[in-house]
């Protein structure tokens, strides 16, 4: 029986990581193109997103990606339990995160500003472009955070399964990469969005 | 035969057609593919053909202009996103690169097998947009602002280009990770074969362009929907940053299309020299330059777009630069066949009509890149040849040639030679009528995607008609005779044609797990001192 | 290439693991600071910077990067050149656009 090559399953990780990483990119232009053109016009509406709620995000992902390097520490060194603590923990995280998203889009849909709406169509364009990336970007992140914490859960229910061993546990060190792209993809959208002044 | 072929290897669950759609064999899913992609090559085929048709004679001949826009663009579809991209790596690089860098299977059996079933599902979509409100009619690049707010399926069809994306980076990421871990012991990177090594440059590009061209479909799909205006500039956006995204993708995406191809050409010229070839290194390191600078020229669709002169110098420049690693190909093919020993046989002869046809279509590449010659020739009907001189010319004519230098190997079949050459012929020659029409069409002003021309263009489109078909029938009968050799034609060796990469050391077609004995590893991959011609390579 | 060795090095312990979340909470207040401090064109180079910074700190040691192999490393940082490239690129058309 053929020992499995770890190295290249993670390799192959990483090479889906980079496809990642180009898919956000493409939005990532199209904001450095706006940024260039509508300066002024980002640096007053990234006032009108909640300081607050993006900076405990940031800090919710950052702690979130700890407790997942954690977890494989914990694997790794046969803490099962912990493993699985730690899992649980970095899910909660990223569910406090998506609420958090959830506050934040329906607080700005209540005052008017949503895709195509009036404020934003009649509004000067660099408010328009800001928020219509910032529903964009921070949609599609939110999307990836939910599938993230469905895999994570599904790391965390086969740690108790034993189906992630100390012996071998690639599943969830590629689980993880994906959630430190997250997190990684966060890191950027952050204070594009939420510190441009 | 004391060997079972992997034809005949029963699968472990199932029999029949579910043998076949639950493979994780990739010299299975390269025929699945093969099956599936010569369907919608055909169909593309055949919607040319009928494009051509109309234009033969001015104003109406066959159809009204919006069936005229909606042909043209799945024309345009098919062809690149179900046929040009996924041909080469897919059938060809599915099948033969394992086997020549003496492995079993690529990296990733079950994704390679999901690749395919995304491929399907991506076509289903583009048919899917036939209904209703009818296929797309924008031109297969979906330049904003009429894809977003034409009323056509457009949504379905990038949907379709989307799903179909995925499957191409599957097999990136595949391909790429193949090569790094499965290679046999003693095949270091430089002992690699040619072919793999344009399918590893390739599998990079598919790797890192295809996410942009999935996040700006999806970019359509949203406008489409909600209509934000990130590319509307009554709502502040700018239209020419969708250019811009589409062209990063959509330009390396011709890389996609050629690399594998030449990869083809480069195995075929020194077998067919008994000659190994002029300048391996200088070829590997072209394959991996062209990978590299063919993404940093995409603005040179843009050069009359609106865009700063500023960029149209810079882009124009580096498109010149791009020609030249693929200028230094077509001089190591010919190099290598200088002072050789020809065998002419089939694949030769595409190999040859490629170098001709590729070098046309590259030359005329810059005369395009050039700015100022670009403002007067831009969207006319000069781009459409040029693009089918390097597309079809060259991609498909290294594919066909593939598929006539590894047939006998896939299928342990050998086709008729005179039926072969006298479809190639048929081929190439109906193919040069109809294409170098086109640079003259383009030349006196006649444009691109227009349903109707005038006056002076009739003679020209008329006689480019005829060339069109001469051509179909080319393609027909090349195809027929390869079909029929399945059934009549002669059973092949393991090595017809006395080649050195690792697949010919196996039998034809190959056993499952592909290797009988361990394949020896030559130091160096193009060493034909001791190898026999190979002794169908003579057969008429 | 075939022979390419495994990270000898496991997962990070838990302590040099706290040790790099303290440094991105660190860096996560200075960020949030220097937005309100207004140094004009540079803000938006300090914010990007501070970013890079903390995401190279998730990448070598949450990410395990610092411990992989060259390979990892090294298709690491060609894919961040190529979409470097892209954005930098589309500039030479965004930035010198000619008023009409």
């Amino acid at each position: 029986m053929q020992m499995k090559d770890k190295f290249g399953i993670k390799l192959g990780m990483w090479l889906f990581l980079y496809t990642e990483i180009m898919l956000f990119g493409a939005l990532f232009l199209l904001y450095a193109a706006y940024y260039k053109k509508y300066t002024a016009n980002f640096a007053e509406s990234a006032q009108e997103l909640n300081l607050v709620f993006g900076t405990v995000n940031t800090v919710i992902l950052i702690t979130s990606s700890f407790t997942v390097a954690a977890s494989i520490t914990a694997i790794h060194n046969k803490a099962r339990k912990l493993a699985i603590a730690l899992l649980a923990t970095s899910s909660t995280l990223g569910i406090i995160f998506l609420i958090n998203k959830y506050f934040e889009w329906s607080h700005k849909i209540h005052a008017g500003i949503y895709l195509n709406s009036d404020i934003l169509t009649n509004g000067p364009f660099g408010s328009n472009i800001f928020f219509s990336l910032y529903y964009l970007i921070t949609g599609l992140h939110g999307l990836h955070v939910f599938i993230g914490i469905m895999l994570l859960i599904v790391c965390g229910i086969m740690v108790a399964q034993k189906r992630i061993v100390p012996g071998n546990y690639v599943f969830l060190e590629n689980v993880g990469l994906y959630w430190h792209l997250v997190d990684l993809i966060w890191i950027f959208v952050f204070p594009l969005f939420y510190l441009v002044i | 035969m004391n060997h079972v072929s992997f034809f005949d290897e029963p699968h472990p669950h199932h029999t029949g057609v579910l043998s076949w759609l639950h493979t994780y064999d990739h010299k299975r899913i390269g025929l699945l593919y093969l099956f599936s992609i010569l369907f919608w090559f055909f169909t593309a085929v055949a919607f040319g053909l009928t494009i051509r048709t109309e234009l033969m004679s001015a104003g109406r001949t066959i159809m009204g202009a919006e069936t005229y826009n909606a042909l043209f663009t799945l024309h345009g579809v098919i062809m690149i996103f179900l046929f040009i991209i996924p041909a080469v790596p897919a059938i060809l690089g599915n099948f033969i690169m394992p086997i020549q860098i003496g492995a079993k299977d690529v990296f990733f059996p079950r994704l390679n097998l999901l690749s395919w079933y995304l491929y399907v599902g991506g076509s289903l979509f583009a048919i899917a947009s036939l209904f209703a409100n009818g296929p797309p009619d924008t031109g297969w690049t979906f330049y904003v602002p009429f894809s977003t707010t034409t009323q056509t399926n457009v949504s379905l069809t990038v949907t379709a280009a989307f799903i179909l994306g995925m499957s191409s980076m599957l097999t990136g990421i595949n391909f790429i990770t193949t090569v790094h871990r499965l290679r046999h012991r003693e095949m270091g990177w430089m002992q690699i074969p040619l072919f793999t090594w344009t399918l590893y440059a390739t599998a990079w590009v598919q790797l890192l362009a295809t996410p942009i061209l999935a996040m700006t479909l999806a970019l359509i799909l949203f406008e489409r929907i909600f209509g934000a205006g990130l590319f509307d500039p009554y709502k502040g956006g700018d239209p020419l940053l969708y250019q811009h995204l589409f062209w990063i993708y959509s330009h390396p995406a011709v890389y996609i299309m050629i690399l594998p191809g030449m990869g083809i050409i480069s195995e075929i010229i020194p077998v067919f020299s008994r000659k190994s070839i002029f300048g391996y290194k200088t070829i590997v390191a072209s394959s991996m330059a062209i990978a590299i600078v063919g993404s940093l020229v995409w603005a040179h669709h843009m050069f009359v777009s609106g865009m700063s002169d500023v960029a149209i110098f810079v882009f124009s420049l580096l498109t010149f630069l791009v020609a030249i690693p693929s200028a230094i190909k077509v001089f190591s093919w010919v190099s290598t066949m200088y002072k050789g020993s020809i065998v002419m046989a089939p694949p030769l002869f595409l190999a040859l009509c490629f170098i001709y046809l590729f070098s046309t279509g590259g030359l005329t590449g810059l005369v395009l890149g050039a700015a100022g010659t670009d403002i007067h020739l831009h969207d006319t009907h000069f781009v459409v040849a040029h693009f089918h001189f390097t597309m079809f010319g060259g991609a498909a004519f290294a594919f066909f040639a593939g598929l006539h230098y590894w047939w006998p190997k896939i299928f342990g079949r050998m086709y008729n030679f005179s039926a072969a050459y006298l479809a190639s012929g048929m081929l190439t020659l109906g193919f040069m009528v109809h294409y170098t029409l086109m640079f003259v069409l383009g030349m006196w002003g006649m444009p691109r995607r227009y349903y109707d021309y005038l006056p002076q263009f009739e003679a020209a489109n008329f006689w480019a008609g005829i060339g069109a078909y001469v051509m179909v029938a080319g393609i027909v009968l090349m195809f027929i005779n390869l079909f029929l050799s399945l059934k009549f034609g002669k059973q092949a060796s393991g090595d017809p044609w006395g080649g050195t990469t690792l697949e010919w050391q196996t039998p034809s077609p190959p056993p499952l797990k592909n290797f009988i004995a361990t394949p020896v590893i030559a130091h160096y991959p193009y060493d034909f001192r001791h190898i026999p011609p190979g002794q169908d390579a003579d057969e008429r | 290439m075939m022979t390419t060795k495994l990270s000898h090095t496991g997962p990070l312990s838990y302590g040099r693991l706290l040790l790099v979340l303290g440094c991105l909470y660190i860096l996560t207040g200075i960020t949030v600071f220097s937005s309100q401090v207004d140094l004009g064109a540079f803000n938006i180079w300090v914010i990007l910077l501070i970013a890079s910074i903390k995401a190279s700190l998730v990448l070598l040691f949450f990410m395990h990067l610092k411990y992989e192999p060259p390979l990892l490393k090294r298709t690491f940082i060609a894919t961040i050149f190529i979409l470097a490239i892209f954005i930098s690129f589309m500039f030479w058309d965004v930035a010198f656009r000619q008023a009409l």
